[in-house]
């Protein structure tokens, strides 16, 4: 049963690989995104339909933005996760870099943002170098080992800031500007998610280290014997992700009014819920950044055309949940129809 | 060969003592973060005997979670008054979340420890039932602040306000801000909130009955669950939902500020009024910037101090609880227990421009 289930993707990707070596614009967004491209967009039609204040300037920006900093960890996650492995630290880590970002602007009023946004990378690639370190030398699953960062973290911010909390009103306007700011129409925090979202997924699809992280999820057993450096490989995932959630961080502290203690519970769940809706298996060798980013858009976008239409949002999370439950059953049957047709192609 | 897979061994080893170590750091940290825990046993394990020797007296506040900046102020207020009150020991333990049974274990550690007075503010007013009873079956005096505990199982519950005074205040800001007439909206903490949906009850009543009223309608009531990234959406599902919203009344703290921040960095800022409940530490930068003219709150740490007096009324054998006892809280003066064995601190304080720069926290 395993056996199948893990071979079968491998060969799927061996075939993938050979098709995509050339440059194909079709290809740039598979299969696997374009039900949830499908569905985002026949969301925001109806909700506009249904209201048309939710396509205004106004309510069109409040979605980008809404959807920015779920967007970059949705794509760190998809590294991860298409490894076979998960990061559920995020949230804690998001809470450490928000955090640090607050206390950099408090402490040092005139530190230029750039620093701050290099503080706040940074300390996020270091969390998920504790993280990535932990996985693949304890080789125990990532987890239980993120399971047991998520609340070393969360303690660690807990008793750093205790009961102290900064505020919008601590931070200079230009870094606030920065969540609000306009380019051709595009909040700007939206296109930086943009750009490292196209880098990641492009890594993911056209290089070789990228395609290595696929190899990993699919058959870790195999890639080890096929040479491919796993341990380092994973490593680095859990680095970028770390380093993506840091941004995040920081802009979670431009965007909204108050970090301290709590910042970013229970974030990781929604992360990974993105990334599963967004096409990423949460059995990994399958999946992209890109995807897991439409993931987080759809997923924000849904609770934002539920209240612009006035549904009551104990509904908005059962429809989060049904979505989970649909992408994974459309997924389960794509697979089992793959592997009718490679049964098939090989007798 | 072997050598390769004894360093493996040992690299293996090592990571598990890491995460370890690191899972040990992390139960250090949450008791430091809570330091009453540790602190409190070894302070309570020395009371008793002191308690034998004098009769001195301890106090322990057990607020619905620690971390919280303004539980920080009540329980500032709490120190102050236990000083002043004459209490010997007091301390403050409690859990990091505001769920329903974490204080359960608390109390149980002041009951074994003796303390004198317990003053809780319930996360739920029936979980902490049972354990406050065998608090005071062992002597103590319990005392609630904040949020209620079932009236069987307390002596006294110190309130911030009259619930009443709470919601015709907040609805006397927002008349004042929209020019008497106007759709307005309510985004509150939880659904099931206790305090917040007492307060929106009391606003629907008013508002249907109040003929000042008459041209203001409540066109709907969302909840953001005291959480900032989910009031934030709600705010914005307000402001598409209902395009001729004049104003946002939001009874919660958390709700407010969230609301403001969106406010301010929209469309919406200066012609969308906001009201309610809020911190003024929290809300300064959107009073001065024009996003909130005017908002109010009890001052939290009267409500503390109070709390403290009435401990050391109830351990004297000033009061008993009952109403129409009455009892001196230090510099606020005289104060008298109610029915149902509730005591009021004060009026409300609306914070504007002029004077929000006066208060801190």
């Amino acid at each position: 049963m395993t056996d199948t289930q893990t071979a079968l993707p491998r060969a799927d990707i061996a075939a993938s690989a050979r098709t995509r070596r050339r440059w194909n614009p079709r290809s740039l967004l598979s299969k696997r995104e374009s039900p949830v491209v499908l569905a985002l967009l026949l969301l925001v039609l109806f909700t506009y339909l249904a209201n048309p204040r939710f396509l205004a300037p106004q309510g069109l920006k409040d979605l980008m933005l809404n959807a920015t900093i779920m967007m970059i960890m949705a794509a760190g996650q998809a590294l991860i996760i298409s490894t076979r492995s998960v990061d559920l630290s995020v949230g804690s880590a998001l809470g450490l870099t928000a955090f640090l970002t607050g206390t950099l602007f408090a402490t040092y009023p005139s530190i230029p943002i750039i620093v701050v946004f290099l503080a706040g990378i940074a300390m996020g690639a270091g969390l998920g170098a504790i993280n990535g370190l932990l996985v693949t030398t304890a080789r125990v699953p990532a987890m239980v080992i993120t399971l047991g960062t998520l609340y070393v973290f969360r303690g660690v911010n807990s008793w750093w800031a205790g009961s102290t909390q900064y505020f919008a009103g601590d931070r200079p306007d230009a870094f606030g500007n920065l969540s609000v700011s306009l380019l051709v129409g595009i909040p700007i925090i939206t296109i930086i998610a943009i750009i490292v979202i196209a880098v990641v997924t492009l890594f993911q699809r056209y290089s070789r280290s990228g395609r290595d992280l696929y190899a990993i999820g699919s058959d870790p057993d195999a890639a080890i014997v096929y040479g491919i450096p796993v341990g380092r490989r994973v490593f680095t995932a859990f680095v970028t992700n770390g380093a993506l959630v840091g941004l995040a961080g920081v802009l979670y502290a431009s965007r909204f009014n108050s970090v301290g203690a709590v910042t970013g519970t229970g974030l990781e769940l929604q992360v990974v819920a993105a990334a599963v809706v967004g096409g990423v298996a949460i059995v990994g060798g399958v999946g992209t950044a890109a995807g897991a980013a439409i993931g987080a858009l759809l997923l924000t976008t849904i609770t934002g055309a539920l209240t612009s239409v006035g549904v009551d949002k104990f509904w908005q999370q059962a429809v989060v949940g049904g979505l989970i439950l649909a992408s994974i059953l459309i997924d389960r049957l794509a697979t089992l129809r793959r592997a009718r047709n490679l049964r098939k192609a090989t007798s | 060969m072997s050598s390769t897979s004894r360093g493996r061994l040992s690299l293996k080893v090592g990571a598990i003592l890491f995460a370890a170590s690191l899972a040990l750091t992390a139960c250090g940290a949450t008791v430091n973060d809570s330091p009453a825990s540790p602190d409190t046993s070894a302070g309570t394990d020395a009371s008793p005997t002191e308690n034998a020797g004098g009769g001195d007296l301890s106090i322990t506040f057990i607020p619905k979670q620690l971390n919280n900046p303004y539980t920080d102020v009540v329980l500032g207020g709490g120190k102050k008054g236990a000083e002043e009150a004459g209490f010997t020991t007091s301390n403050v333990v409690g859990p990091l979340d505001a769920s329903a049974s974490s204080q359960v274990s608390f109390i149980n550690a002041e009951t074994q420890a003796g303390t004198s007075v317990i003053v809780i503010a319930a996360n739920d007013p029936d979980a902490v039932c049972a354990a406050l009873k065998e608090a005071r079956a062992g002597g103590a005096k319990i005392v609630a602040f904040d949020s209620d505990a079932n009236p069987d199982c307390r002596d006294v519950f110190v309130s911030q306000v009259v619930a009443k005074d709470v919601a015709t205040i907040q609805l006397e800001m927002i008349s004042e801000q929209i020019g008497g007439k106007g759709d307005i909206a309510i985004l509150s903490a939880t659904a099931n909130a206790t305090n917040q949906n007492e307060w929106i009850k009391f606003m629907e009543e008013e508002l249907a009955s109040n003929p000042d009223y008459k041209d203001i309608k409540l066109v709907s009531k969302v909840y953001g669950d005291d959480d900032d990234t989910k009031s934030f959406q709600e705010a914005q599902g307000l402001m598409q939902a209902n395009p001729n919203l004049k104003g946002i009344i939001s009874p919660t703290t958390v709700g407010i500020a969230a609301t403001a921040r969106y406010l301010s960095t929209s469309e919406y800022k200066g012609k969308v009024a906001l009201t309610g409940l809020g911190l003024p530490n929290e809300m300064r930068s959107f009073v001065k910037d024009g996003t909130v003219k005017e908002f109010a709150l009890w001052d939290p740490a009267q409500l503390g101090y109070v709390s403290a007096y009435a401990g050391k009324a109830l351990a004297d054998g000033t009061i008993t609880g009952k109403s129409g006892d009455k009892f001196t809280a230090g510099d606020m003066g005289e104060r008298e227990v109610g029915e149902n064995g509730i005591i009021i601190v004060g009026p409300p304080v609306r914070f504007n421009a002029d004077n929000i720069d006066k208060y801190d926290f």
